[in-house]
C-alpha cells in the first residue's frame, strides 16, 4: 500500500524527521486559508497523487502571493496529471498540499528499501537530489552511497559515518544533523513495516539544516494488520477499481492491454500462461490468479472481472488441479457459465488430478463456446486462434 | 537417493490442530510421510490424527526425535514458530503459511541461520521426495519417482513442470517449492549443489520468476559448479514493470529483476532456457537424451 506525500510527512514528523510545514486542501478556498495560516511570502502548491514526476507534469508550482495560491490551486485541483509513472491516462488530482517555501542550497536523495540479496534494509543516499535514483544508478552509480543495516543491531554510528563521508558532508554540525535525520528515517522504516521510503529531494538549507522536501512511502501489505493508523491512510481512489474488487474475492487481478483473458490458479502459472500466449503470437489481456483452491464462486467472479474489459476476444482458463480435483473444477466452470453471460470463446485446460473425468464433463455439457485443451501449449494455441478468429 | 528429506525423516507439524494443518498433515500421512506429532499450545497431551500433540517444539523434539517441522500457523505467528523450531534443534523448517510480514521473516531467517536451521518458504508448496516423503501441500500423485530434481518459486508451476517431466517418461527425485516472497529460506544456490551431489538426480529443472536476483546468483553458481544439465523457465516475460504479480516478491523494481536479464544470465551459464513453461518436459527429454 502506498500513501500520499502529505501523509508520509505526517509519519516523518512523528519520528522527528524534519519537513516543511504544510496543510492539505481539497478546495481553492481551503488552499488560501492554509497559505494564510502558514504565513510567509512563498508557498508551494503540490498535487497529491500516488505517482512520481509530479513537478515535470505541472502538478507542483510555486506561488509568490495569496492570489497566486488561489489561481494555482484552481488550476491543479481537478486536473488530470500525467507523469511518467501514471501512464498516458493520468490521474485526477483531488487534493493539494500547501507548503511553506524553503531555502534550498543543495538537493540530496535519501531512501530506505529492502535489499533482497543482503536480506536487510539498505539506506541509499546520493548527492544527485531531484534526479530519478534509477537514472543515477545507471549513469553514475558511484554517486550512490548504500549502507545496509542489520535490524538485529540497528543503526550504529558507523552507518552514519559511512553516509556522511560518502556524501562528502564535511561540516561537523551538518554531519550530526544528517546522521540524526538518517537514523530517524531508518526508525520510521522499521517501526511502520515500510517497504520503501524515498525522499527526493532532501534539501540542505542555507542555514545547514536538512529537510524532507518530498516524501514517498510504501508499506508491506502483509503487516498492515498491526498498523491501523497507516491502514487508515489508504486512498481507495488511487487504486484500480477492478484490481480492488478482485482482491475482495481473494483473486489477484492486473489488467494488461492484450486480447486474451486469462484465468489461472497460482501466480507463477498465471505469469507462465501469459508468457505462453505471447510466445504463440497472442496478447494477454490480464493476469488473474484465482488462488490455490479454485471454486465455482471464484471462477464465476473471475469471468465477470475479465469480461469487463471490452478488448477481450477469448478467455483461456488454465488450471492445474492438485488437491482440488479437476472434475470439481469442471463443474465449477459449468456453474459459472450459467451465472455469468460468457459471450466469447472459452478455452479450458484442466490438468492434474482427475483431468480425464473433467474433460468428459465439459465435452458432455456441449456448450458451444467452450473448447477443451489437452495441455498448456495446446490451450494457449487454441486461445490465440480463437481470438484471431473473433476479429 | 534424494535431497533433504526421505522415508526416514521424522516430521512434526506446527499448527497441527488447525484446519489447514489438520487437512494437509492427513494428506502427508497418507502419502507415507513420517509425521510423528505436532505442536499446538495448550493442547499438549491430546492425540490428533493418531499422533501426539505437544505444547512446545522442545517437548515434541525431545519425545519424538523429529528433525523437520512443517509450519501452518497464521501469518502473524510465523516468525515466532520458526524461531521456536530453531531454538529446539529442528534442522529444517518448511513454512507453508502465506502472508508473513517481511520484517518478521528477516528476523526469523537471521535467527534460523544462526542456529544452523535450514528453512524452506514461506508461502510455498513445500518439499517432496517422490514415493518417500511429502512435507507440504502439493498433490503427491503428480510426482512419480525418477531422475529429475526440481526447484521452483511457484506452486502450480512446480506441479506443471513435474507433470510434464512425468509425461515424457521421466520422474522426480525431489521437488522443492522455495516460495515467491522477498525473503525466503533455501534458494537455488543452496539447493543446486545438493542435486549435483545426489547420484540419482541426472538433470535439474529450475523455475524462477521476475523480482530479486536469486536466479542471477544461481546462474553464476551453475557456471562454476554444476555439471548436470539444467532446464530453466522464468515466469513474467510479459509482466508489466512496477506491478506485483501475485507473489509478494514478483515485482520488477525500476528496470531490475526482469525475466529477460535472468534468462540471459542463465543462458550464458549454459542452462537450457525455455520461453514457455509448456516446453519444460520436452527440454528435459532433450537434455537427458543428449547426455545419454
Amino acid at each position: 500500500m502506498n500513501i500520499h506525500e502529505y501523509q508520509a510527512k505526517q509519519v516523518f514528523q512523528k519520528y522527528g524527521v524534519p519537513t516543511p510545514r504544510g496543510i492539505i486542501a481539497t478546495t481553492p478556498e481551503e488552499a488560501v486559508a492554509n497559505a494564510k495560516e502558514l504565513g510567509g511570502k512563498i508557498w508551494v502548491v503540490k498535487a497529491q497523487i500516488h505517482a512520481g514526476g509530479r513537478g515535470l507534469g505541472g502538478g507542483v508550482k510555486l506561488a509568490k502571493s495569496i492570489d497566486e495560491v488561489k489561481e494555482l490551486a484552481e488550476e491543479i485541483l481537478g486536473m488530470t496529471l500525467v507523469t511518467h509513472q501514471t501512464g498516458p491516462e493520468g490521474k485526477l488530482v483531488q487534493k493539494v498540499y500547501i507548503e511553506e517555501g524553503a531555502d534550498i542550497q543543495d538537493e540530496l536523495y535519501l531512501g530506505v528499501v529492502l535489499d533482497r540479496a543482503k536480506e536487510m534494509p539498505v539506506i541509499m543516499a546520493s548527492t544527485e537530489g531531484g534526479m530519478e535514483i534509477e537514472k543515477v544508478a545507471e549513469e553514475s552509480p558511484e554517486k550512490i552511497v548504500k549502507v545496509a543495516v542489520d535490524p538485529a543491531v540497528g543503526f550504529q554510528g558507523f552507518h552514519g559515518r559511512e553516509l556522511v563521508f560518502g556524501l562528502g558532508i564535511t561540516d561537523k554540525a551538518e554531519q550530526g544533523k544528517f546522521i540524526k535525520f538518517a537514523k530517524a528515517l531508518y526508525t520510521v522504516y522499521m517501526e511502520n513495516d515500510a517497504e520503501m521510503i524515498e525522499i527526493n529531494p532532501l534539501i540542505k538549507t542555507g542555514a545547514g539544516d536538512f529537510i524532507a522536501l518530498d516524501g514517498k512511502m510504501g508499506f508491506d501489505d502483509s503487516a498492515l494488520g498491526r498498523h491501523p493508523d497507516i491502514e487508515a491512510m489508504r486512498d481507495l481512489s488511487e487504486e484500480d477499481p477492478d484490481e480492488r474488487e478482485a482482491g475482495e474475492y481473494g483473486l489477484s487481478y492486473i489488467a494488461l492491454d492484450g486480447e486474451i483473458g486469462c484465468m489461472v490458479n497460482g501466480a507463477g502459472l498465471a505469469m507462465g500462461t501469459m508468457d505462453t500466449i505471447n510466445y504463440m503470437g497472442g496478447t494477454p489481456a490480464n493476469f488473474l490468479d484465482v488462488g490455490g483452491t479454485a471454486s465455482a464462486e471464484t471462477v464465476a467472479k473471475g469471468f465477470e472481472i475479465i469480461l469487463k474489459n471490452p478488448n477481450v476476444k477469448a478467455i483461456f482458463v488454465n488450471i492445474f488441479g492438485g488437491i482440488v480435483r479437476c472434475d470439481r473444477i469442471a463443474n465449477g466452470i459449468l456453474e459459472a457459465t450459467e451465472k455469468v453471460d460468457v459471450n466469447v470463446p472459452v478455452i479450458v485446460r484442466l490438468d492434474g488430478t482427475n483431468a480425464e473425468e473433467a474433460s468428459v464433463i465439459l465435452n458432455n455439457a456441449n456448450i458451444e463456446n467452450i473448447i477443451t485443451a489437452t495441455d498448456l501449449g495446446d490451450g494457449a494455441r487454441k486461445a490465440v486462434e480463437a481470438a484471431k478468429g473473433a476479429k | 537417493m534424494s535431497i533433504l528429506v526421505n522415508k526416514d525423516t521424522k516430521v512434526i507439524v506446527q499448527g497441527f490442530t488447525g484446519k489447514e494443518g489438520t487437512f494437509h498433515a492427513e494428506q502427508c500421512l497418507a502419502y507415507g510421510t513420517q509425521i510423528v506429532g505436532g505442536v499446538t499450545p495448550n493442547k499438549g497431551g491430546q492425540t490428533h490424527l493418531g499422533k501426539p500433540v505437544f505444547n512446545t517444539v522442545k517437548e515434541a523434539v525431545a519425545t519424538t526425535g523429529a528433525t523437520v517441522s512443517m509450519i501452518f500457523v497464521p501469518p502473524a505467528f510465523v516468525a515466532d514458530a520458526v524461531m521456536e523450531a530453531a531454538d529446539a534443534g529442528i534442522t529444517l523448517s518448511v513454512i507453508i503459511t502465506e502472508g508473513a510480514p517481511v520484517r518478521d521473516m528477516q528476523a526469523a531467517k537471521s535467527y534460523a541461520v544462526k542456529h544452523d536451521m535450514m528453512t524452506i518458504g514461506p508461502n510455498c508448496p513445500g518439499i517432496i521426495t517422490a514415493d518417500e516423503c511429502k512435507i507440504g501441500i502439493m498433490p503427491g500423485n503428480v510426482f512419480k519417482k525418477g531422475n529429475v530434481g526440481l526447484i521452483s518459486k511457484s506452486g502450480t508451476l512446480t506441479y506443471e513442470g513435474a507433470n510434464q517431466v512425468v509425461k515424457e517418461g521421466y520422474g522426480i527425485t525431489t521437488a522443492v517449492g522455495i516460495g515467491g516472497d522477498p525473503i525466503i529460506g533455501l534458494s537455488y544456490k543452496q539447493l543446486l549443489p545438493m542435486f549435483e551431489a545426489d547420484p540419482e538426480t541426472e538433470a535439474i529443472v529450475m523455475i524462477g520468476e521476475i523480482g530479486g536476483d536469486l536466479e542471477i546468483q544461481a546462474a553464476a553458481f551453475i557456471k562454476e559448479h554444476i555439471t548436470k544439465p539444467v532446464v530453466a523457465f522464468i515466469a513474467g516475460q510479459t509482466a508489466p514493470k512496477g506491478k506485483r504479480m501475485g507473489h509478494a516478491g514478483a515485482i520488477i523494481s525500476g528496470s531490475a529483476g526482469t525475466a529477460k536479464e535472468k534468462m540471459d544470465a542463465l543462458e550464458a551459464a549454459g542452462v537450457r532456457v525455455v520461453v514457455s513453461p509448456a516446453e519444460i518436459g520436452k527440454a528435459v527429454k532433450e537434455v537427458l537424451e543428449a547426455k545419454a
